[in-house]
């Protein structure tokens, strides 16, 4: 078994946090994993993307051409990045920021209102969580709470009450859509 | 206790931990979270960091605290390891200890950030001017990055050679599981009688590479030299995976060490007798050991991400006993392991 996902988007947008969330919570389960960011020129005020992979046997390339699942939280990584997925994989994307139709038979289409979640819950950055609870739900390989754990570990110092709060509501509401 | 790291990290914590306490440096992706951790870490146990003005500069400040006998580190990508290799022959020919850590890009020139394995030649046959080698380890997971990092500062220190790790922008951005060695104690830490640390009391040291005389500069390059003799007999490391009943043998490092890892599991799967020869230090190369696997195994694949360098060391150890094709890319692009397994293909059926 081994499973690529990639989270796809503008820079600020917590793409990177993202991957590393579900990578911590598939360790911390006892899967191998990678991260791997895309680095340079292209995460200033461009586009951010990493991909992650969950593996029962060691990791060969943390470099994903077919990833199984993808996170497009904007139209640009959609159509970059849709083409890509495997058949028989999944899309996850923003819907509230993706206009164009993208049309693919060969994969689930799984469109969320990430940022009117996010809104809803009174905290726009947390559109990141709402895309990685779906994911969770997607994998199917640990549960929710492994993330959010992990997410806690992340955030560590950072981590107020409150943003801890609404972010385990974000995952919460991605979960239950996907 | 295992923890999610980024390669470059887990090598800069590394080095803290095998008692490196001067780091010098000089920006370059894709290796810059190196620097900004030794900024971060080193004043903390009492260490210094220093972001030089230049690559040029950064060398040359290792070269001084390392005579002062002081565990030192420096760390650039491919462009900027250029700029350091005159201070590289330089540490070689004055017998400083330094850690060099080349998280190589895709070159030559400016070339771009992305993976690659281009700076073999330069690591393994010179690179800076004149008779001398360093000892060359490539580690292919965050885990063994960090390992060897620690053994690269034992190694220097004990033969009083240059060590340089050799990672890729891959090995240096990805982050992975890793259980971080416990750190060495400074009492642990084997003394430095020749080091600059003040002749009061002794008669005084000399670090130079520098001797007029050619007959006296040969003696001491002879002495060079028989350390660089018992490195090559004692030090060489190297794994295989898979060998034993092997029709073709992947020969890879670093980053496509692992990715032929993945190509041998695969190939199994597909009833394929495949196996993985990695070397682990890349001078002293694992010659002898790979002889020996050429009486019975009749291909060698080496792959790269180049257009072909440890390849000649390969051919040479293999000599002519089997058949020893090359498949490699160019230019940052990582061959998947399909792409690799499709190549194996044309040289064993199932």
């Amino acid at each position: 078994m081994e499973i690529g996902v990639v989270f796809a988007g503008f820079g600020g947008q917590g793409i990177l946090l993202a991957g590393k969330v579900l990578a911590q919570a598939a360790m911390e389960r006892g899967f191998e994993v990678t991260w791997l960011p895309s680095y340079g020129p292209e995460m200033r005020g461009g586009t951010a993307n990493c991909t992650v992979v969950i593996a029962d046997e060691p990791v060969g390339s943390p470099i994903v051409d077919r990833p199984q699942i993808l996170v497009a939280m904007n139209g640009p990584s959609l159509e970059r990045f849709g083409p890509r997925v495997a058949p028989g994989g999944t899309i996850i994307f923003n819907a509230s920021l993706v206009s164009a139709p993208f049309a693919r038979a060969d994969v689930r289409l799984l469109p969320i209102p990430m940022n009117a979640i996010a809104q809803e819950l009174g905290e726009v950055r947390a559109a990141n969580m709402v895309a990685l609870g779906a994911v969770v739900k997607v994998l199917g390989l640990f549960p929710l709470e492994a993330v959010a754990e992990a997410l806690s570990k992340e955030l560590g110092a950072r981590g107020r009450e409150r943003l801890l709060e609404v972010n385990r509501q974000a995952l919460l509401r991605g979960f239950s859509l996907a | 206790m295992k923890v999610l790291m980024r390669g470059n990290e887990a090598m800069a914590e590394a080095a803290i931990r095998a008692g490196c306490r001067t780091y010098f440096g000089y920006p370059i992706t894709p290796q810059n979270e190196i620097l900004e951790y030794m900024a971060a870490h080193l004043p903390a146990v009492g260490g210094a960091c220093v972001q030089a003005e230049s690559e040029v500069a950064a060398i040359n400040m290792c070269y001084g605290a390392a005579a002062a006998g002081v565990r030192t580190l420096t760390s650039s990508s491919s462009p900027g390891i250029s700029l350091k290799m005159e201070g590289i022959s330089y540490l070689a020919g004055a017998r400083l200890p330094v850690v060099i850590i080349n998280v190589m890009r895709a070159g030559p020139g400016l070339g771009n950030i992305a993976p690659a394995q281009g700076d073999y030649f330069q690591a393994t046959k010179g690179g800076g001017h004149g008779d001398y080698r360093l000892i060359v380890l490539a580690p292919s997971t965050v885990q063994e990055a960090a390992e060897l990092v620690m053994l690269a500062f034992e190694l220097a220190d004990r033969y009083r050679v240059p060590a340089m790790i050799l990672a890729d922008g891959m090995l240096g951005q990805m982050m992975e599981p890793v259980e971080l060695p416990p750190p060495i104690p400074p009492e642990r830490i084997p003394p430095k009688p020749w080091a600059l640390t003040g002749a009061k009391g002794r008669p005084p040291n000399v670090v130079s590479s520098f001797d007029l005389d050619p007959h006296r500069f040969r003696e001491i390059l002879r002495g060079l030299w028989d350390v660089y003799r018992q490195i090559q007999r004692d030090e060489v490391r190297w794994e295989e995976y898979q060998t034993e009943d092997a029709e073709l043998v992947l020969v890879a490092y670093g980053t496509m060490g692992r990715i032929c890892r993945t190509v041998v599991r695969r190939a199994r799967r597909e009833g394929l007798r495949v196996g993985l020869f990695r070397p682990i230090t890349l001078w002293p190369f694992p010659s002898e050991p790979l002889r020996r696997l050429s009486a019975r195994v009749p291909v060698f694949l080496t792959v790269e991400l180049s257009a072909g360098q440890m390849w000649e060391d390969v051919r040479l150890s293999v000599d002519g006993r089997a058949q020893t094709p090359f498949y490699g890319e160019l230019g940052g692009v990582v061959p998947t392991p399909e792409e690799i397994l499709n190549e194996v293909k044309k040289y064993v059926r199932g």
